[in-house]
């Protein structure tokens, strides 16, 4: 922080050399969309936009924040760095929807204390209570084990790729082209998790064993995906969204190649029910969000004025 | 032309890229446009990943070089479309990488739905040291958002490849 002037020599001073402006932080360069036109198309509303925006950028946070847990503790390096990458795609994606949201309506945007520099879209990230998060469930929980994790890497990348390929087309210039950033991205992501579940299934009996308990752990929110919320069912009206209950008929194709090839059964489990009657696009959680958001969010909480 | 416009162009295009800096930004193909009008210039840049940690520094490194160059009000900005292609970097950073024991991209996929192939990626990869094409792929993720990982097996060294996006 830039308070944190002691004056001491610091270890990285070497790194520096002459020359200081390596080092972006603490610039002004923070917004992902500037000089980005971010004009409203016509016949969209602000406001079902920016909700709109808010859940898919939710469920990329969300997801981006879970999936870094893995840094460090990831059964090699490789797979490390390789979900350490999706984390780090899944944020970008995250802070332009964030900020598409704060342009698109500004009325999303928590309300900071007078001279705070923090940016909208770190304010929607970092200042909003639980319940003003719009992310599926499906996202939330913690990552279990290796099998888990790339369970629900797979169904989630393959829900996410199916639904930036159509939303490219959105009548928002803005949302179409995070989306087509977002599509080349994904499907990396895909392909990195069809290919770990084929492997998990067809290597040793263990890791088989542990696949196929992961499934039902997974499935229990799997139609959530495809349940359209209406801001959901607006912005596909208003041409700038997509109904999610479209994808279901690609994903599941997606989905079954994939257990086909892996030989592993579709799992049949009850789908978690709503919590005091919503779900996650209703702003209703797991109890895991709110432990995830109280790490993510207590040190720019405790530093409301901070310049980082 | 005035001078001044391909000078701030000229200046704009020496900004090497922060995590591959044997490449500026001209051969990454993430300056997109400079408009400069006497003492204004207008930089327009286009992420290479929507996460690329690099953005941020491209900017600042943009506004050092041409304030030092004489301009006094510069302005970046960030264009997301059409969204950057591997296809962009240029023959001279295509040398550059390979000079520099990076494996260059080849022709980006085109676009249309993307079917899912569950077998390893294949790609014509050249090991950029030794030149055998006796390569295997370790990881599809590498130390930065654009690379993967190969390792040859030839000469065993391991190297990265720009990912064809």
């Amino acid at each position: 922080m830039s308070d944190h002037d002691s004056g001491h020599d610091s270890v990285y001073d070497g790194l520096l050399g002459e020359d200081d402006s390596h080092w972006a932080f603490g610039t002004s360069f923070e917004d992902p969309l500037a000089g980005v036109d971010t004009t409203i198309p016509d016949g969209a509303d602000p406001a079902t936009l920016a909700v709109y925006c808010l859940m898919l950028g939710d469920d990329a946070l969300v997801y981006s924040h879970r999936l870094s847990q893995w840094a460090s503790n990831a059964p090699d390096l490789e797979d490390d760095i390789a979900l350490a990458n999706t984390a780090l795609d899944l944020l970008g994606q995250a802070r332009l929807l964030l900020a598409r949201a704060a342009a698109a309506d500004a009325s999303v945007v928590p309300a900071m204390p007078e001279g705070s520099p923090v940016p909208a879209e770190d304010a929607l990230a970092f200042f909003r209570d639980e319940p003003a998060f719009r992310n599926l469930r499906f996202v939330e929980p913690e990552n279990g084990d290796f099998a888990v994790t790339i369970a629900r890497l797979l169904v989630f990348a393959t829900y996410r790729l199916a639904l930036l390929e159509r939303l490219v087309a959105s009548a928002d210039p803005v949302l179409s082209a995070i989306a087509a950033k977002g599509v080349k991205e994904v499907a990396y992501h895909r392909t990195y998790a069809g290919r770990w579940f084929v492997t998990l299934a067809q290597g040793t009996d263990e890791s088989r064993r542990r696949l196929e308990a992961a499934l039902p752990v997974v499935w229990r929110h799997h139609d959530e995906l495809f349940a359209t919320h209406p801001v959901e069912a607006d912005a596909a009206v208003q041409g700038v969204g997509v109904d999610p209950a479209q994808l279901a008929g690609e994903v599941g194709a997606v989905l079954d190649q994939v257990l086909a090839t892996a030989g592993v059964d579709r799992p049949e489990v009850p789908s978690a029910g709503p919590v005091a009657g919503g779900r996650g696009r209703d702003g209703r959680h797991t109890e895991h969000l709110s432990r995830m958001l109280a790490e993510m969010q207590s040190v720019a909480r405790a530093h409301p004025l901070g310049q980082w | 032309m005035s001078a001044a416009v391909l000078d701030a162009r000229s200046v704009a295009a020496r900004v090497t890229d922060p995590e591959m800096p044997m490449l500026t930004l001209e051969d990454l193909g993430v300056l997109r446009d400079v408009v400069a009008d006497d003492g204004r210039v207008v930089v327009t840049i286009t992420p290479t990943y929507s996460g690329c940690p690099a953005m941020a520094t491209m900017r600042d490194d943009l506004e050092h070089r041409l304030l030092d160059a004489g301009y006094d009000d510069v302005e970046v900005r960030v264009s997301l479309t059409p969204a950057w292609s591997s296809d962009w970097i240029t023959d001279a950073g295509r040398r550059a990488l390979a000079e520099h024991g990076i494996s260059p991209p080849g022709a980006a996929p085109a676009g249309g739905p993307i079917a899912l192939d569950l077998l390893p990626t294949r790609r014509a990869v050249r090991c950029p040291r030794c030149a055998s094409d006796d390569v295997r792929l370790v990881s599809e993720f590498g130390a930065t958002a654009c690379k993967a990982i190969y390792a040859c097996r030839e000469c065993l060294e391991p190297f990265d490849h720009v990912k064809e996006i």
